[in-house]
């Protein structure tokens, strides 16, 4: 039985939206573990727990001290506390900050030396490490809708899937930790360059801890020959997951990178805290997708992971252009808003995200579009959903700045209540520094794109069937584009409406 | 050692206040908003209610300049009821309409018993939770005068308090409008180069307060009020703002609904250029069924001015049928103006209908290219356009003829500031 079983749901609310949410919020599918012999690093947070952890990835001295500096800011920051999530205070003491299946210890060369019970770990999540464009439970797909894959398990990268066939295109595609040491010049310059190490607290932390994560690096004019993708796993018990990832598109690339997350069902909170910084040159283009289902805790709000997460997209080139796009049903805690800075010259940004939280979850969540150059543009589409007794937020910020001429930026973010002991809630910073810009915050349903509208309606829809209609038919087109193990959640989404929706 | 700020900026301006003597029910009262005040402290830029009005002008121990004239009486020709504060003077006229009792604050502070103990910081202390509203606890603790008025039926003539002269002039008024009972008060004048103004206002059950309040033309002045109020079952709330070039403004409303079926409107149109700043911070509590607010701010900036929004409603759980809307817009006219918004919701029932929308841009160039084919010089069509753009604002006003007295000001600002 799910806490929605017995919610009295008001008129407007459609069954079918009703539905797709229990289909959600039912028993979490993901919350087995893999039962494998670990190897951790003493518990607790210390510049020797950095030094450690530097000293696993075999690192350079200059990424040493970069994570010691981090670390030495971080100790002297406060944990932010204005977003409207509640937690009981994090004992950073009491925890894992570096954790490896033992059989990791010697790097296996490929993935086929990987110890077997990992591979079948993903192997059951639906990850396909083989390389095939098959994907779990689908007929073979047409050869271009390959995958690869970078699986992160705990505190390390098993491996990344056609490594070979990307490089031929120019591509790099590996792990963070390995990026450090074949890469460093590519590193160097650009990490740290987005979200740098004295950010906010728990970048700073991340900063100094993070174990892998997933390196990126499209050269110039290239388009990806596949789409990319990380799949983040925290199995074991009181460890902290701290994955750090970069990309990079050079000038006139195109990348589209897929990110998924799943977590055992455990009584006791774990926190994840990442970083991903995104790279754009001129011309350049990136798609990230998320479907984070990170264990969310049982209906009394036990367990569940607190995702805190950064990330960031520099549009540091003319024309480059950026997506984000989040399916966010998963974690105790939220606390995450992809942003995007806008710096080239008509360059763009776009931000959409359905969030779904329900029982004892509490999300934050939302995004900055920080325009910069001239004829910038961004798009803000967000819906939020709420269940049980669980808090929804979206918090933006649209910044124009005075240099931004002839910018603009559209926003559209809509809430919707399921039962009466949740809450809906929408917090956006609107900051407009020149007259130039045009900046238009919508939290109605009645303002979706009017022409659409105008034609649904002359077909006899009326309005709320036409609204839902346009922006379910927005959402079904993004959510398409995530690989097959998200399309299961994404059908579901996409079968959620806007009727009674609340801005 | 770390230097707490806050601490400093607080001591030194309570050092250069002092609570006005007398005891009774008042003196409580201003010793409770005096620890309250010293337990949050004043704000400072840090504080995410301030993050886009910087609080030092309030802070500060002494205004940093001298008073600007009286200004001239935008009501004038009206037939009102005037009550004029004149710095420390507060003599209440003769004449006064039917339906209504009026007592200055000192007058009701004499009484052991009177209605205002009942209210005085009551709504202050219920409304600075759970954001603080630190500088009209300093009101509570500190007024210098303030009237207490009683709304005991309909009031046919409305009231109107002009407040002129001074120095840094602290007003506390009081309102209490009972069952059945309405009234129309209109506020003016140009107190001090400082002031700061609470007003407490009690509208019970299927009582209607109206609320019509013009703020400059004084470039030298600096503002800060509060208005709190209480809706009971079926109350009506509206009040309505026009301000025009004063140098600093901050306006709060802090809007409760607690009965049932009740209806609370704040809304206000702004203009001003150059060294111009005009906040208006806004929070309305839904906390019962079918409660309608609205919420309609238009600013028109220029030459560097810059104007605040922050507008918040909250849905308390069960206080479902509510809808809720607020709508927050600004016109920039030229590149130096800017425009800071914070439209929020923090909703906690399912059955509502809450909406908020935000905008920001230039005038129409298209409508500006029309009007100028047509003849009409560039100045009077910028005109016409802000007017029109003001116009969705000032049709908040209730009252046909206060509405029509609003607008020909308004014209007749524009065209001359």
């Amino acid at each position: 039985m799910t806490a929605l079983d017995d919610v009295v749901v008001k008129d407007g609310v459609d069954a079918e939206t009703v539905e797709a949410v229990k289909g959600l919020s039912g028993v979490y599918k993901h919350g087995w573990n893999t039962d494998i012999e670990m190897e951790y690093a003493p518990k607790g947070l210390s510049e020797d727990i950095v030094r450690l952890i530097s000293a696993k990835n075999d690192e350079p001295e200059w990424m040493l001290d970069w994570r010691l500096d981090a670390y030495r800011r971080w100790v002297k920051l406060d944990e932010p506390k204005w977003a409207m999530v509640d937690y009981p205070e994090i004992d950073f003491q009491d925890q894992y900050y570096y954790a490896r299946p033992a059989s990791m210890a010697v790097k296996p060369k490929s993935l086929d030396e990987v110890d077997p019970k990992l591979l079948e770990t993903y192997k059951k999540l639906g990850i396909p490490l083989k390389e095939q464009a098959l994907l779990a439970g689908v007929e073979p797909a047409p050869e271009d809708r390959k995958v690869a894959v970078d699986a992160v398990f705990d505190s390390v990268s098993l491996g990344t899937t056609f490594k070979s066939e990307l490089a031929k295109a120019g591509v790099i595609f590996c792990s963070i930790s390995e990026a450090i040491k074949d890469y460093p010049d590519l590193v160097r310059k650009y990490l740290g360059s987005v979200i740098p190490a004295s950010d906010n607290y728990y970048a700073t932390l991340n900063a100094a801890v993070f174990s892998d994560g997933s390196f990126v690096y499209i050269p110039k004019g290239v388009r990806c020959p596949m789409e990319l993708s990380t799949y983040f796993r925290i199995n074991a018990e009181n460890t902290g997951q701290f994955e750090r990832t970069l990309i990079i598109a050079d000038e006139g690339s195109y990348v589209s990178y897929l990110e998924g997350c799943t977590a055992p069902q455990r009584d006791i909170a774990q926190l994840h805290a990442a970083c991903v910084e995104l790279v754009l040159l001129d011309d350049a283009e990136i798609k990230y997708s998320t479907v984070q289902n990170w264990y969310p805790g049982d209906e009394n709000g036990k367990g569940g992971i607190y995702n805190f997460v950064t990330k960031r997209a520099d549009c540091r080139g003319d024309r480059s252009k950026v997506m984000w796009t989040q399916v966010e049903t998963g974690s105790a805690v939220t606390w995450k808003y992809p942003s995007c800075i806008l710096r080239g010259d008509d360059s763009q940004g776009e931000f959409y995200s359905i969030a779904i939280a329900n029982n004892m979850q509490q999300a934050d969540t939302g995004t900055k579009m920080v325009h910069l150059g001239k004829n910038t543009k961004s798009r803000i589409v967000s819906k939020g959903i709420s269940a049980g007794r669980a808090q929804n937020t979206y918090r933006g910020l649209v910044s124009m700045h005075p240099k931004a001429k002839n910018s603009r930026n559209y926003t559209q973010c809509d809430s919707l209540l399921i039962g009466s002991k949740c809450g809906a809630h929408t917090v956006p910073y609107i900051e407009v520094k020149n007259n130039s810009s045009r900046v238009e915050h919508e939290a109605t349903t009645s303002k979706v794109d009017d022409d659409q509208l105008f034609y649904c309606r002359s077909r006899g829809m009326d309005e709320e069937e036409a609204v839902a209609l346009v922006v379910n038919g927005f959402c079904k087109e993004v959510l398409q584009a995530l690989p097959m193990e998200f399309a299961m959640e994404a059908q579901a989404l996409v079968a959620i409406s806007l009727e009674g929706s609340v801005g | 050692m770390v230097v707490d700020a806050r601490k400093i900026t607080t001591d030194e301006r309570l050092a250069a206040l002092t609570l006005p003597s007398g005891g009774g029910w008042l003196g409580a009262a201003r010793k409770n908003a005096l620890g309250r005040l010293q337990a949050v402290g004043l704000p400072t830029r840090r504080d995410e209610y301030w993050r886009y009005t910087n609080p030092a002008p309030f802070n500060r121990a002494t205004p940093a300049q001298g008073a600007g004239g009286p200004g001239e009486d935008p009501f004038a020709g009206m037939d009102a009821y005037v009550i004029t504060i004149d710095g420390d003077a507060l003599d209440l006229p003769d004449g006064a309409p039917d339906g209504v009792e009026i007592n200055t604050l000192s007058q009701a502070a004499e009484a052991d018993i009177h209605w205002a103990r009942d209210l005085y910081a009551t709504l202050e202390a219920a409304g600075s939770r759970p954001v603080s509203r630190p500088f009209a606890m300093l009101n509570s603790a500190f007024a210098t005068g303030g009237l207490a008025i009683r709304v005991t039926g309909p009031v046919a003539r409305p009231i109107h308090i002009r407040t002129i002269g001074g120095t840094d002039p602290i007003l506390h008024h009081l309102i209490k409008v009972d069952a059945d009972a309405s009234v129309t008060v209109l506020e003016s004048g140009s107190a001090g180069a400082r002031s700061n103004i609470v007003t407490e206002v009690d509208v019970a059950d299927t009582a209607a307060f109206h609320h019509i309040r013009m703020q400059g033309p004084d470039a030298t002045q600096q503002i800060d009020t509060h208005l709190f109020a209480r809706l009971g079952r079926r109350a009506t709330f509206k009040s309505f703002t026009l301000s025009a070039n004063v140098q600093l403004t901050r306006n709060e409303a802090i809007l409760e609904i607690v009965g049932d079926d009740a209806s609370a409107h704040v809304g206000g149109a702004a203009f001003g250029r150059g060294d111009f700043h005009h906040d208006d911070t806004v929070f309305v509590t839904h906390g019962a069924l079918n409660g309608e607010s609205r919420q309609v701010f238009k600013k028109v900036l220029r030459d560097g001015a810059t104007g605040v929004f922050q507008g918040k409603i909250l849905v308390r759980e069960g206080a479902q049928k509510t809808d809720g809307y607020q709508i927050s817009q600004a016109l920039l006219l030229d590149d130096d103006a800017q425009f800071l918004a914070k439209p929020e919701l923090e909703i906690y029932a399912d059955d509502v209908a809450c909406s908020h929308g935000s905008t920001t841009g230039a005038i129409d160039e298209t409508a500006l290219f029309y009007l100028r084919s047509r003849g009409v010089p560039k100045r009077v069509a910028t005109d016409l356009l802000v007017l029109s753009f003001m116009a969705e604002a000032v049709e908040e006003i209730a009252d046909e003829d206060l509405r029509a007295h609003i607008g020909a000001v308004l014209a007749d600002w524009l065209s001359r500031h």
